[in-house]
C-alpha cells in the first residue's frame, strides 16, 4: 500500500512538473531546411527530456517556406516563437514580428554580426546562424582519370579547356564534363539563384551598390552567358531538355560518377559523402568562372539565407523560452555537434569543427587572399517572380531561343518586380 | 423512362408514415454536410471576400484597402491575359470532350462486345488525381517531343494543346458514363416508331435521342465549363504557365490560366496578398455568373417525356 502511495505521489509529481513547464513558454520552431528535419526533431526531444520544456519543430515543404509561414504566423497564440527570415524580401515582410535580439544571452555567444539582418535603427532582428558557400563541386578523381588536377583550373579559359576535352571524350572515359543543368523547380534555382549572383555580384561590385537597386545594367551578361553555355553544351542532357531535368537527376549524376562538375553547395556534402558514398578526399569545390577580368582571385560565394528570428507577438514567456532553446543550441554539446554535422561551422563561440570539406576549400580560398563573392542576389526584388521569369527564359535559349530573352528577363524582369514590390 | 424507374421510390417516401418522421428528422441528417459545408466552404468564403478589401500579412494583421486591391488588379496586364487563355481553353475542350464523351457514349451503346470493360478502360483516367496526371503526360510530352528538338514549356501552341489533350484524356471517361446513362433512357418505342415512319440514323440522332439526353448535355457542359475555369493542378505541373514574355510592363505567363495567376500573384509577396484576393473574387463572380447563364441556356432545350 506505502508503494503504491509512493507511486500515485510521484506521478503526481510527474505530472505538476508537466503543468508548471507548460507555464512556463514553449516553443515552436518553423524549420525552413527539410534536410535538417530528422536532426532539428532529435534535438528538440533531448531538450525536452532535459528541461521539460516543449519544443516543436515543425518543417515546410521545401519550397513553401513563406506561404507556410503566412499561414502559421496567422494562429495567434499558436503561431511560431522561432522562425526564418533570411534576406531583404523576408525582413520587408516580417520585419515588423522580429524580437530585437541585442543583448541577450544567446546573441552575445555569437562571433560575428556579418551575417544578421538589422533593422533600420540598428536592432538586430535576424541572426544568421550559419553560412553557406557555393561553387561548382569537382570529383577529383574523374579529373584525374582525364588527365587534369584542379590546380590548373584557375579561370574560364582553362575551366572551358578542361570541360570541352572531357565532353569530346566522354565515350572513352565513361563520365561528361557538366551534370545536367535542369529548369524544373528542384533545380533551376541553382542557375536563376545561384549563378545568376555571378553577374549581379560583379555589377553591383564595379557600381558600389549596398542597398536594392531600382534598376540593374546586366552588364555582366556575357559572362553568364559563356558558364552557361559551357554547363549546357558539357553535359549528356541536350540542352532542349532541361524543362523537365530535376535536382535529383544531377545530383544521381555526380553522385554515381557520370559527371565531372556539378554546381551546388556547401549543404550537399552529407548528401554526396553519405548517400552516394563518395570518399571526401576526391571532392573539391572551385569557384565559378565566368570571364570576368581578375578573376583568377576569386573565392566561393559565400553568405547566407540562414538567419533565425524570434517572433516579438509571441507571449513573454514564450519568446524567453525560445531564447533560452537557442542559447542551449549554440552552447551545449548536443546542440552544438547537431550544428556543425548539419551546418557546418556557425558563427558562434562554442561552435565545433566541422569535417565539411567544401568550407575548408572556402577558408582556403579567403586565406590565400581571394576575395569573396558575396550573395549578391538577397538584394533581388520579388525574388521568386524574379526568378521565374529568368528561368523560363533561359530555357528557351537553351532550346535554341534568343539570348536577348535572358537579357530582359534580367535587366526587365528587375524594373518590373522592384515596382511590383 | 426514367420517372417510370422512380416512381416506386416516389410511393415510398410519399407514404404518410415515412413522410412524417422524415419531415421531423431531416434538419439532424442535413446537419453533418452542412457543418462540412459552413467550415469548408461558406465561412472560407465570406473572409475571403472581406479579406479582398484589405492590405494584409496574415489574418490578424491588416489594413482596410478599400477598392485599391480590384483596382490593381484591373491594372494587372497577366490578369487579362490569363483571363482569355482560361476562355480559350474552356471552350475548345467543352467542344471536343463533349463530342468525344458522346461519340464514345454512342458507340458503347449500340451493344458491342466488352462494351463493360470499355467503359471501365475509358473511365480510368479519372480516378487518377490531376498532379500525377499531370506528371505523367509531362513524360510522354517530354518523350515525344524530344523528337523534334523543342518541349512542352517552349512554345505557347504546344502548351496548349498539350493542355486540351491531358483535359480530354482525364474527362471524356467521366462525362462519357453521363452521357451512357441518358443515352439508355432514350426510348425504345420511339425509336422504332420513329424507323416505320422511314427515319434514317441521322434522323433518329438529331430529332429523338440529342433531345432526350439533353439533360445529360446540360450537365456535362455545365460540368466541363467549370473544370476548365478551376482548372490549376494540370495547368501548373504542365508548363506553369511558361514561355513568359514582357508586355505592358508586365511578365506575361502566355499559357497561365486565372487560377495559376491568383495563386502567383497571391504568393508573389505580402502586398499582393489582398490583390490575389480581390481576384479570387472577381474569379467566383466570373464563373458563377457563367455557370447560371450556360445552365438557363441549355436547360431551355431540354424536353420533358
Amino acid at each position: 500500500m506505502k508503494k503504491l502511495f509512493a507511486l500515485v505521489l510521484v506521478l503526481a509529481l510527474a505530472l505538476m512538473a508537466c503543468v508548471a513547464s507548460a507555464q512556463e513558454g514553449k516553443v515552436y520552431f518553423l524549420n525552413f531546411k527539410p534536410e535538417a528535419d530528422e536532426a532539428w526533431q532529435a534535438l528538440a526531444a533531448t531538450y525536452t527530456a532535459n528541461t521539460g520544456v516543449e519544443v516543436k519543430v515543425v518543417t515546410a515543404a521545401s519550397g513553401t517556406y513563406s506561404e507556410t509561414l503566412t499561414a502559421e504566423m496567422g494562429k495567434g497564440d499558436a503561431a511560431p516563437t522561432l522562425f526564418q527570415c533570411g534576406n531583404k524580401a523576408g525582413l520587408d515582410t516580417w520585419g515588423e514580428y522580429c524580437l530585437d535580439l541585442t543583448g541577450t544571452d544567446f546573441y552575445n555567444e555569437m562571433t560575428t554580426d556579418e551575417f544578421n539582418l538589422f533593422g533600420e535603427n540598428g536592432e538586430a532582428l535576424c541572426a544568421g546562424y550559419c553560412y553557406e558557400a557555393f561553387g561548382i563541386i569537382v570529383n577529383k578523381d574523374l579529373l584525374a582519370q582525364a588527365g587534369y588536377d584542379i590546380s590548373g583550373i584557375t579561370d574560364f579559359a582553362s575551366l572551358k579547356a578542361v570541360a570541352e576535352d572531357i565532353h569530346a571524350r566522354r565515350d572513352e572515359l565513361g563520365f561528361d564534363a557538366f551534370t545536367s543543368s535542369g529548369m524544373d523547380g528542384s533545380s533551376s534555382w541553382r542557375f536563376s539563384g545561384h549563378l545568376a549572383n555571378m553577374p549581379l555580384y560583379y555589377e553591383f561590385r564595379d557600381d558600389g551598390v549596398t542597398e536594392q537597386p531600382a534598376t540593374i545594367t546586366g552588364a555582366y551578361l556575357d559572362a553568364f552567358k559563356n558558364i552557361w553555355d559551357l554547363y549546357i553544351n558539357n553535359a549528356s542532357t541536350e540542352p532542349s531538355q532541361l524543362s523537365t531535368a530535376t535536382g535529383d537527376q544531377a545530383a544521381a549524376e555526380f553522385g554515381e560518377g557520370k559527371a565531372a562538375f556539378y554546381q551546388n553547395g556547401t549543404w550537399e556534402y552529407a548528401n554526396l559523402t553519405g548517400n552516394f558514398g563518395i570518399p571526401a578526399e576526391n571532392l573539391a569545390m572551385i569557384p565559378i568562372y565566368c570571364g570576368v577580368e581578375g578573376e583568377d582571385k576569386a573565392g566561393l560565394c559565400c553568405g547566407t539565407e540562414n538567419c533565425w528570428a524570434v517572433n516579438v507577438k509571441a507571449s513573454e514567456a514564450d519568446q524567453q523560452a525560445t531564447l533560452d532553446f537557442l542559447y542551449w543550441v549554440v552552447t551545449s554539446d548536443e546542440g552544438t555537434t547537431m550544428m556543425a554535422e548539419q551546418f557546418g561551422p556557425i558563427p558562434f563561440k562554442a561552435a565545433k569543427a566541422s569535417d565539411n570539406v567544401f568550407f575548408n576549400d572556402a577558408n582556403a580560398y579567403i586565406a590565400q587572399g581571394n576575395y569573396v563573392v558575396s550573395w549578391a542576389f538577397n538584394y533581388t526584388p520579388n525574388v521568386d517572380a524574379w526568378r521565374a521569369g529568368v528561368v523560363a527564359a533561359m530555357t528557351q535559349y537553351s532550346a535554341g531561343g534568343s539570348w536577348d530573352d535572358v537579357v530582359s528577363a534580367f535587366v526587365d524582369g528587375w524594373a518590373v518586380q522592384y515596382n511590383n514590390q | 423512362m426514367r420517372k417510370k424507374k422512380t416512381r416506386p421510390v416516389h410511393a415510398g417516401l410519399n407514404s404518410q408514415l415515412i413522410r412524417r418522421s422524415m419531415q421531423r428528422w431531416f434538419p439532424l441528417f442535413l446537419l453533418p454536410t452542412f457543418i462540412a459545408f459552413c467550415i469548408g466552404f461558406l465561412w472560407p468564403f465570406l473572409q475571403g471576400i472581406y479579406l479582398s478589401f484589405f492590405q494584409f500579412k496574415t489574418l490578424d494583421n491588416m489594413n482596410f484597402a478599400g477598392l485599391q486591391n480590384y483596382l490593381k488588379a484591373f491594372g494587372d496586364a497577366s490578369f487579362v491575359s490569363a483571363f482569355w487563355q482560361t476562355a480559350k481553353v474552356a471552350v475548345v475542350s467543352i467542344i471536343l470532350i463533349n463530342l468525344f464523351a458522346f461519340a464514345v457514349a454512342y458507340a458503347l451503346t449500340r451493344g458491342i462486345r466488352g462494351a463493360n470493360l470499355f467503359r471501365s478502360v475509358f473511365f480510368m483516367p479519372n480516378l487518377i488525381g490531376g498532379i500525377v496526371l499531370g506528371y505523367i503526360w509531362n513524360t510522354i510530352f517530354a518523350g515525344v517531343l524530344r523528337g523534334y528538338n523543342t518541349a512542352l514549356a517552349l512554345n505557347s501552341t504546344l502548351g496548349f494543346w498539350g493542355l486540351i489533350i491531358v483535359l480530354c484524356w482525364q474527362q471524356v471517361g467521366y462525362m462519357m458514363i453521363i452521357y451512357i446513362a441518358g443515352l439508355q433512357s432514350v426510348s425504345e418505342d420511339m425509336i422504332e416508331a420513329a424507323r416505320i415512319d422511314g427515319a434514317n440514323s441521322w434522323h433518329v440522332l438529331r430529332h429523338i435521342t440529342l433531345p432526350t439526353v439533353m439533360p445529360s448535355i446540360t450537365i456535362c457542359t455545365f460540368l466541363t465549363l467549370t473544370n476548365s475555369f478551376k482548372l490549376f493542378d494540370q495547368n501548373l505541373v504542365l508548363t506553369n504557365g511558361a514561355p513568359m514574355v514582357f508586355d505592358a510592363g508586365q511578365q506575361i505567363y502566355t499559357t497561365e490560366m486565372l487560377a495559376l495567376n491568383i495563386y502567383r500573384t497571391f504568393t508573389m509577396n505580402w502586398k499582393w496578398q489582398g490583390v490575389g484576393q480581390a481576384k479570387a473574387v472577381m474569379f467566383f463572380i466570373l464563373v458563377a455568373g457563367i455557370s447560371l447563364f450556360q445552365l438557363s441556356a441549355t436547360r431551355s432545350r431540354e424536353v420533358q417525356q
